[in-house]
């Protein structure tokens, strides 16, 4: 046992958080500048960050689930606007049904963004979500279709600029809703059918990728609002000096370094532990963060006051950022209660 | 990054887990029953006879020269097992070997390590609580010997203790952290009383207070330099408050498991909202657990003795208490009407982790201005 990353891990972690800082949006109205967003989708596709879950050719990924979450924490610390957890979950899925052509989409989501959409038939009959889109231009976007004991990929749109609405709380990455009525399409070339063990590591990646982003926004608040609380002058004295914002902030680190050690863990487990394994030591790690980034990113508002409550002030930002990356796999409520069935039994009529 | 066992990891486990087959005591849990203090000292040296205790310990002073991330495997087994935690010493451990003279080491960690010399350890002080550094027991050099006089409390094990691990003033005319040392004083003397202190939830074992009334400690048992005391205690607390150092995962491991197992017997009999408490406290305690995991891991790489603890222990504080409420929730009406009922033993117990140790609002002190580098006020 030896929880510290590899030397090529810690290389990865610094790269990637190099990366963040250069080309993240440092403010808010830097999300405006489009010129440095293309640079960093454009750095981060030529890292080869986007293809970490893709098939090595033996089936395998070219890399554990370790790497896509250390890139992924790195890109959430510094409000990175990038997509990277949608198409990386798409390559995943796609590599374990056999469809290596899938890579660069993402997966659509059923309302509540907590399950892969599943498909029957020609047309879809519900809105769909697809999470973490990227730019203009969306690419096939999967969705699950039964067949006998598992699923296919099929495809829910073929590609081509968004026409549906797009946006979402957070401010960083897109969700575009493809209306009812988008044609169902088969996916070329696929070798094997999704089992229920495939969706499970495929949830498992899921959990950990969201549990890292929410790690990465939980520490890049705290940066932002620790460095505020030092230099914000009240009373004559910088408002950090005050034990009621210390103890605040230190209850914000607390939590963040709590959950680096679940999200950590979770993140090993994608391809170290069976895939029931797996998904549950996802779920305790997305119930830690997701109440903890709530928590911290409500204290990192509060500590900045009057303009932690205005557009300008980054910490919103971060909090937004939260609550896509709580939502997405199912927030820390649904994962108590897939926990609780687990471990407690069923409760019928009083739970 | 691995969370799995090496072969030699896999091995010990194995052996540990058939030890325990047959060597668990089936103690209660040490926070609510004070038989379980009775036979602390026998399961101590137990755990050390067999191998089990003092892993990462020097093999010079009976330890096993293991990585660090062995003890996560005893904690780990331990819960598993229903066992009692392992025996809560590192910090008294990680004080001697930093500060203490090779002669001091020689002599006292052998004896500590193995069990066969009981130690509690003298710091606070009726006035001297968060504000440890005020402390007024005093110890005057005469002679070959210092002489002791003043009053501690909260004194862990002082009724069973052959040593005190004191902190004493022994020059008074300095400032109050420069003016402190750190003995090793034989319980067993004229000079010293000690009497139990009953905490909230009934137990008297695990604490007690210690008036010392001119008693007497050799000059060569001084641990570290005249005035070093401030340091070495700074270096005691600060793994005092890690779970790493105290083993109590496995006891919140295993009230979890309990109250699983409670709920599984009956699922019906449970509100959604006592589910969820024992879900979260779950929660909880895995944190810990893999927190633990990563601090000592870390921990390959050298030992720091910095604020970080602070951090580990209200993380430490959080479980507990989640641990506790849910305890008592779960138990729901029994707690009111039995004095006896453990579930109400552990949460009231759980209230004092937010104070042992350094209170919460101390920890968030350091952690501020320590660990984020804020300005003092």
């Amino acid at each position: 046992m030896d929880t510290r990353d590899t030397a090529e891990q810690a290389e990865l972690r610094r790269s990637a958080r190099r990366l963040a800082r250069e080309l993240g949006p440092a403010t808010v109205a830097g999300l405006d500048d489009t010129t440095r967003a293309k640079r960093l989708a454009a750095a981060v596709h030529d890292a080869g960050w986007l293809e970490l879950r893709n098939d090595a050719g033996d089936g395998r990924p070219l890399a554990s689930g370790v790497e896509s979450t250390i890139v992924v924490d790195a890109l959430a610390g510094r409000a990175a606007d990038v997509a990277f957890s949608g198409p990386v979950l798409a390559a995943d899925l796609a590599r374990r049904a056999g469809a290596p052509e899938a890579v660069g989409s993402v997966v659509a989501f059923t309302r509540g963004l907590v399950e892969a959409a599943e498909v029957d038939g020609d047309v879809t009959s519900s809105p769909l979500y697809a999470v973490d889109c990227g730019g203009e231009q969306l690419g096939p976007v999967f969705a699950l279709q039964p067949d006998g004991d598992g699923y296919r990929l099929a495809r829910v749109r073929d590609g081509g600029p968004i026409d549906g609405a797009v946006g979402g709380a957070d401010l960083t990455r897109r969700v575009c809703t493809i209306a009812p009525g988008a044609a169902v399409l088969p996916v070329a070339r696929q070798d094997r059918l999704l089992t229920r063990d495939d969706l499970a590591a495929w949830i498992a990646l899921g959990l950990a990728l969201t549990s890292a982003d929410l790690v990465g926004a939980m520490r890049g608040v705290l940066d932002l609002t620790v460095a505020y609380a030092a230099e914000r002058r009240q009373f004559g004295v910088p408002v950090g000096s005050f034990q009621a914002v210390q103890h605040l902030l230190a209850d914000a680190v607390c939590l963040m370094e709590g959950s680096l050690s679940v999200a950590l863990h979770a993140a090993w487990a994608v391809d170290d532990l069976d895939p029931e394994e797996a998904r549950a030591a996802g779920r305790v790690a997305k119930a830690y963060c997701g109440r903890a980034a709530r928590t911290v990113c409500e204290t990192a508002i509060q500590v900045h006051g009057g303009i932690g409550n205005t557009w300008e002030c980054m910490a919103h930002v971060y909090l937004r950022r939260a609550l896509l990356s709580s939502q997405w796999f199912g927030d820390a409520g649904e994962q108590l209660r897939h926990l609780e069935r687990e471990r407690l039994g069923a409760a019928d009529g009083l739970s | 990054m691995d969370f799995r066992d090496s072969p030699a990891e896999a091995e010990f486990r194995v052996r540990l887990r058939a030890w325990l087959v047959d060597n668990n005591p089936g103690l209660p849990a040490s926070s609510t029953d004070d038989a379980y203090w009775a036979r602390q000292a026998e399961w101590h040296s137990a755990l050390y006879d067999a191998g089990f205790f003092g892993l990462s310990w020097p093999t010079r002073y009976g330890g096993h020269d293991l990585p660090t991330v062995f003890d996560v495997i005893l904690d780990d087994e331990l819960a598993a097992a229903g066992a009692p935690p392992r025996p809560s010493l590192g910090y008294l451990v990680q004080g001697m070997s930093t500060h203490g003279s090779d002669a001091i080491k020689d002599r006292f960690l052998p004896g500590l390590i193995s069990g066969r010399d009981r130690w509690c350890q003298g710091f606070s002080e009726p006035d001297a609580g968060s504000d440890l550094a005020s402390l007024r027991t005093t110890a005057i050099h005469e002679g070959d010997e210092y002489v002791i006089d003043g009053h501690k409390v909260w004194t862990s094990y002082s009724d069973v203790a052959d040593w005190c691990f004191l902190l004493a003033r022994t020059e008074p005319d300095v400032p109050k952290h420069k003016g402190l040392s750190a003995f090793a004083v034989a319980m067993d003397q004229p000079g010293i009383e000690q009497h139990p202190l009953r905490m909230i939830n009934g137990i008297t074992s695990e604490f007690g207070q210690v008036a010392f009334d001119g008693a007497r400690v050799p000059a060569e048992n001084m641990i570290g330099e005249p005035g070093e005391g401030w340091r070495v205690a700074m270096t005691i607390v600060s793994h005092e408050r890690e779970p790493g150092e105290l083993g109590y995962v496995a006891r919140y491991s295993k009230t979890v498991k309990e109250l699983e197992q409670a709920v599984r017997a009956d699922p019906d009999a449970f509100r959604s909202d006592q589910r969820e408490g024992i879900a979260w406290a779950y929660v909880q305690a895995e944190m810990l657990r893999l927190h633990v995991c990563r601090r000592l891991s870390e921990r390959l790489d050298g030992v720091d003795h910095g604020p970080g603890g602070s951090v580990d222990k209200l993380l430490m504080t959080w479980v507990e208490q989640a641990v506790g409420t849910a305890a008592l929730d779960v138990s729901g009406s029994r707690a009111a009407v039995d004095t006896d009922d453990v579930a109400l033993k552990v949460y009231l117990y759980s209230r004092a982790q937010s104070v042992m140790g350094g209170t919460s609002q101390i920890q968030k002190n350091i952690i501020a201005t320590r660990i984020l580098g804020l300005p003092t006020g």
